[in-house]
């Protein structure tokens, strides 16, 4: 299980990477790919929808369940990862490659505030057990 | 209750499968990824175990007029020795206790293979309606269950056993023989060409080793879950369970009523009354149906007993209960997480021998 260091993480399991034109990525950790199983179909949410922090805002399905996707930080979605939806494997294929949309963070600071990789891999580990 | 381990458990763990439990077992669900397995058996070959599964053998003197009232499909059809017949067992108010196979592999013995879930108490069950016959029942533990199943599987079989070619090339589908210290059937539960194989444990990590070498690709409970619900296969506890008649779970063809004979729950399914039926559902919305959300349609309502991505399709399908008045074509709504999604109700199956059924083609 791979969780790569210049990322930040939540404990409901989406990574999220800072983008240089300020916004954030997002996509789910390998570890929730693998707790999964094979991705089937994702429903993104649509640019323009303003998130609190923690909203749920999306769906991931995979052959074995649905989960759902959880805002990490507060802002407006500026774009959705269309290629997800004809490629919804990708996921599990490269899962910090598939990012599932983009936010414009009302408050950049809130970024530093997620977990760090170290703090992630604590929790993963601990569902694993 | 600690799980039970299949002998193939060691040989589950160095494929680097994702064990899961199931019924009491603990078996794999996917060796990495269970699509890819799906599409393995749907072209090429896959390799389940299925020990959890259980044969239970019935012999003696009375064992056919034993079984003939046991099973509400009749053992008198299997004419020959090695034929074999799908049927339900029912409670005394049609209720299904469970549905299996069962094989005639000479004039007074019988196998059945049950599902694993209910074994024990279709053991004692069964145990209980022989009391007054000259039956002899033995719940078999010590045999290990592989499914060999794909357009390939008996090819790929035969490069790994050529010995075994001459014995089990002929048969026809629906037919078993025992050979080579094995019980070879041209039986499956994925909608495509195969064996299923019984096997004493002995020899039974060999078998699996050499059937990979030939090409088997490893398949867990996960793509066989999809493959039967594309099969459009009931499963027993989700789809169908003592609640339930097997006239309302789309196996009225497996009810024989031709001869006078007295089954256990025929007198219940002559006056109980049909309600519902199990219909295939495929979904035109995008998303995922999962079993227990609801159906609505121009004939009522009903409820989801199977659902899920079904790869061949590249679509969602399930299995619904849904009222007498429905039918094939109707559209209907599901809902799916909170939203009501556009789906139609189709006959089963829904893939045969690799491909869609044609009538579903306008819908894809």
């Amino acid at each position: 299980m791979s969780t790569p260091e210049h990322l930040k993480y939540t404990a409901s399991h989406e990574w999220v990477r800072r983008e240089s034109d300020g916004t954030a990525s997002i996509g789910i950790t390998d570890h929730a790919q693998q707790q999964l199983g094979d991705v089937v179909f994702i429903d993104n949410p649509a640019p323009g929808r303003k998130l609190k922090q923690g909203e749920e805002c999306g769906v991931i399905e995979s052959v074995k369940a649905a989960a759902d996707i959880y805002a990490p930080i507060a802002g407006e979605i500026v774009a959705a990862n269309t290629e997800l939806s004809d490629a919804p494997e990708k996921v599990n294929q490269d899962p910090y490659a598939a990012w599932m949309f983009r936010i414009k963070p009302d408050n950049p600071a809130d970024i530093d505030a997620l977990l760090d990789a170290v703090a992630y891999q604590k929790i993963a580990d601990a569902e694993k057990s | 209750m600690p799980l039970q381990k299949s002998v193939l458990f060691a040989e589950h763990q160095a494929l680097g499968a994702k064990l899961v439990p199931f019924a009491g077992w603990e078996m794999p669900l996917h060796y990495g990824s269970q699509v890819q397995e799906h599409h393995a058996v749907r072209r090429d070959a896959g390799l389940f175990d299925v020990s959890h599964m259980r044969a239970i053998d019935v012999s003696g003197a009375a064992a056919e007029d034993f079984l003939r009232r046991l099973l509400a499909n009749d053992v008198a059809r299997l004419q020959e020795d090695g034929a074999a017949l799908y049927s339900c067992m029912l409670r005394e108010d049609g209720g299904v206790l469970d549905d299996l196979l069962v094989y005639r592999r000479a004039a007074r013995e019988y196998r059945l293979v049950v599902n694993a879930g209910t074994a024990q108490e279709d053991f004692a069950w069964i145990m209980r309606q022989c009391a007054q016959q000259s039956v002899a029942i033995d719940m078999r533990t010590d045999l290990v269950i592989l499914a060999l199943q794909g357009p390939q599987a008996r090819e790929k079989f035969w490069c790994a056993l050529p010995e075994l070619r001459a014995a089990t090339g002929p048969l026809r589908r629906f037919y078993m023989t025992q050979t080579g210290g094995m019980m070879v059937a041209r039986t499956g539960y994925t909608g495509e060409d195969g064996f299923e194989i019984l096997l004493p444990a002995v020899g039974a990590t060999a078998l699996w080793r050499a059937l990979l070498a030939a090409g088997f690709a490893p398949c867990g409970l996960g793509a066989r879950d999809t493959l039967r619900l594309e099969a459009g296969m009931n499963l027993y506890g989700q789809d169908m369970d003592a609640s339930v008649t097997p006239l309302e779970s789309g196996l009225a063809w497996t009810v024989d009523r031709a001869a006078p004979r007295d089954f256990i729950g025929r007198a219940a399914l002559a006056v109980r009354p049909v309600t519902q039926q199990l219909l295939g559902v495929l979904l035109r919305d995008p998303g995922v149906m999962r079993a227990h959300q609801p159906l609505r349609g121009a004939a009522g309502t009903g409820e989801l007993t199977s659902g899920g991505f079904a790869p061949t399709l590249n679509r969602s399908i399930a299995l619904a209960r849904v009222p007498v008045a429905a039918r094939p074509g109707d559209a209907v709504q599901i809902g799916v997480r909170g939203r009501w999604l556009a789906a139609v109700l189709v006959k089963l199956p829904f893939v045969r021998s690799g491909s869609p059924l044609p009538a579903l083609a306008e819908f894809l």
